[in-house]
C-alpha cells in the first residue's frame, strides 16, 4: 500500500515539475509552487516469481534465463540470434543471456527442470519499474530449440497481479538439426553442446519439432519419447513486491 | 439559435480537424511473419470483407477457388470472389514467395462494411497446405493486435508429398520446393484424402532419402509445428 500512495506522490510531483518548468517561460513564479520535503523513501524493490511448468513429454529444460530489462528483445524471428542466445539454444548455458547489456536484473533456474516438473524462480531490482521480463531456455535433447518468453510487456502489472501463459518453441538456426548424437548435449545422446560454426540458416524461426529414428531419420539419437509439440512450458508470473 | 448552430459548426470542425469521422472506414497495417525454418508462402491474398462472405470453413469443403490456392498458390479465384462481394483486396504484398521467418507488410484502406479480415496463402512444399485467417473482426478501437496462425489443410488433394510441378486444381503432386532441398523418386506418402473438408493440416511427413523412399521432402527441412504465421495488425 505504501508503494502504491508513494508512486501516486511521485507523480503529482512529477506533475508539479512539469507545471514548473512550463511556468519557467514566464520568467517569474518559480517559487510559487509549495513542495513538501519527502522523507527520504525506502528503496523500491521490484519482485516478480516466475513459475515454469516443462509440459513436454521427453524434453528436460536448461536452467531458465530469467531477465528483467527496459529495452531490446532476446530475439527476432528472421535476424541471427545473439552469440548468447546461440550458446544457451545449444548447450544450454545461459550465462551470456543473464549478462547481456540490456539486462537490468537477472536470475537463472536452480537446474534441470524434467519433464513435469515446477520451478519457481524469484527475480526482482531496487528502484527502476521493469518494462519488461524475457525468459529463455533450451530443451536439451535437440539440436538448438529453445523456448521462452520474449520482451513481455509489465507495465500493467499491480502487486499482487498475476499472468499465465504457455510459450512456443523456437530455433536459433544455428546448429543444423541432424539429431545426431554427436551434437545433441542432452541425455538422451550426451554430445556436444555449443560450437560457434553456424550450419544452419542462421535466422531465428518456430522450430519444426524432432523427427525422430522412430519416424524415419535413421542418423537420429532421438526417439519418440523426445518429441514435442507446442506449447512447450506453462508461465506464471506474479508480481509479489 | 445562430450561436447554437455556430456552436454545433464549430463542434463539426473541431471533429473533422482532431481526424473522428463518422463513417466506418478504416486504415490498417497488416503485417504477415512467415514463422516457419524451411516453408515458403506463395502470393498472400489480404482482404477486408464483409461478414457475408469468407474465404472457407472449417470442417466444410473448400470452394474452387479455394482449392485453386491452396494446391497452386493462385488467388485469382478467392480474389474475384471477394471483389464481386465489394470487398478491399491486396494482392501479393510480398512481391512473390515469403520465404522462411520473412515478413511482409500490406496497407488496407477500408470501406464502411468492410469489417472483417481475412488472408490466405498456399504453404510450399505441400500438396494443399495453406495458411489462413478467416473472418477476424477488424476491431473499431485504435491500436496494435498481434496474433498467430495454423496451417490448415484443404483436403482437397492426398499429401502424397511427391514434386511433380502440378499445381492445378486436382492434379496430384507438389508444384515445386522452392528452397531447392526437394528430392525424387518418391513413391508417395498418402494415396487418398480421408478428411475432404478443410481441416487442420497434419504436417509433411518427408523422409531421410533424397533420391527415393516414399516423400520427396525432407524430414529436417520441410516439417512444422503451429503456429506458423505471425500476424500485427496495426487499426489506424
Amino acid at each position: 500500500m505504501f508503494f502504491t500512495q508513494y508512486k501516486k506522490l511521485s507523480l503529482l510531483l512529477a506533475s508539479l515539475t512539469i507545471f514548473t518548468l512550463s511556468g519557467c517561460n514566464n520568467g517569474s513564479d518559480k517559487e510559487e509552487v509549495v513542495m513538501t520535503p519527502l522523507p527520504t523513501p525506502a528503496p523500491i524493490v521490484y519482485s516478480y516469481d516466475v513459475t515454469l511448468v516443462n509440459l513436454t513429454q521427453g524434453q528436460p529444460i536448461s536452467p531458465a534465463a530469467v531477465v528483467l530489462h527496459n529495452e531490446g528483445k532476446l530475439w527476432t524471428i528472421g535476424e541471427s540470434a545473439s552469440v548468447s542466445l546461440e550458446k544457451l539454444a545449444e548447450s544450454g548455458d545461459n550465462s551470456g543471456v543473464l549478462a547481456d547489456a540490456m539486462v537490468l536484473s537477472g536470475q537463472g533456474g536452480a537446474g534441470i527442470l524434467l519433464p513435469g516438473a515446477s520451478e519457481t524462480i524469484a527475480v526482482s531490482i531496487t528502484d527502476t519499474e521493469p518494462m519488461m521480463l524475457s525468459i529463455a531456455a533450451m530443451l536439451v535433447n535437440t539440436n538448438d530449440a529453445f523456448t521462452g518468453v520474449n520482451a513481455m510487456l509489465l507495465n500493467n502489472m499491480s502487486m499482487g497481479d498475476s499472468v499465465s501463459f504457455t510459450t512456443n518453441t523456437y530455433d536459433a538456426g544455428t546448429e543444423k538439426n541432424s539429431e545426431m548424437m554427436a551434437t545433441i548435449p542432452g541425455p538422451a545422446a550426451g554430445g556436444e553442446g555449443f560450437n560457434a560454426e553456424r550450419d544452419d540458416i542462421d535466422k531465428v524461426a518456430m522450430h519444426a519439432g524432432i523427427v525422430s529414428k522412430d519416424d524415419g531419420l535413421m542418423q537420429s539419437a532421438l526417439t519418440q519419447a523426445e518429441r514435442f509439440d507446442n506449447p512447450t512450458l506453462m508461465v506464471t508470473i506474479t508480481r509479489t513486491n | 439559435m445562430k450561436i447554437k448552430k455556430l456552436t454545433l459548426t464549430t463542434a463539426t470542425a473541431l471533429l473533422l480537424a482532431s481526424g473522428i469521422t463518422t463513417a466506418n472506414a478504416q486504415q490498417l497495417e497488416v503485417t504477415v511473419t512467415n514463422l516457419t525454418q524451411g516453408m515458403y508462402y506463395t502470393p498472400l491474398l489480404v482482404s477486408a470483407h464483409p461478414a457475408s462472405t469468407s474465404l472457407y470453413a472449417l470442417g466444410q469443403p473448400a470452394t474452387s477457388a479455394l482449392q485453386m490456392m491452396a494446391e497452386g498458390g493462385d488467388i485469382s479465384g478467392l480474389s474475384a470472389m471477394l471483389t464481386t462481394a465489394n470487398a478491399n483486396n491486396i494482392e501479393n504484398p510480398a512481391g512473390g514467395l515469403l520465404a522462411p521467418t520473412m515478413s511482409t507488410t500490406a496497407m488496407l484502406t477500408t470501406t464502411e462494411g468492410n469489417d472483417y479480415l481475412s488472408l490466405v496463402a498456399m504453404i510450399l512444399p505441400t500438396n494443399d497446405g495453406f495458411v489462413g485467417l478467416n473472418s477476424w473482426k477488424i476491431p473499431t478501437e485504435v491500436g496494435t493486435y498481434t496474433f498467430t496462425l495454423n496451417a490448415y489443410d484443404a483436403g482437397t488433394e492426398a499429401n502424397d508429398e511427391v514434386i511433380t510441378g502440378g499445381g492445378a486444381p486436382g492434379v496430384a503432386g507438389i508444384p515445386a520446393a522452392p528452397g531447392g532441398d526437394g528430392g525424387t523418386g518418391g513413391s508417395g506418402v498418402a494415396m487418398t484424402e480421408t478428411n475432404t473438408n478443410v481441416h487442420i493440416h497434419p504436417g509433411n511427413l518427408g523422409d531421410d532419402d533424397l533420391t527415393g523412399g516414399k516423400s520427396d521432402l525432407s524430414n529436417t527441412v520441410h516439417r512444422w509445428l503451429n503456429p506458423v504465421a505471425r500476424v500485427t495488425v496495426k487499426v489506424m
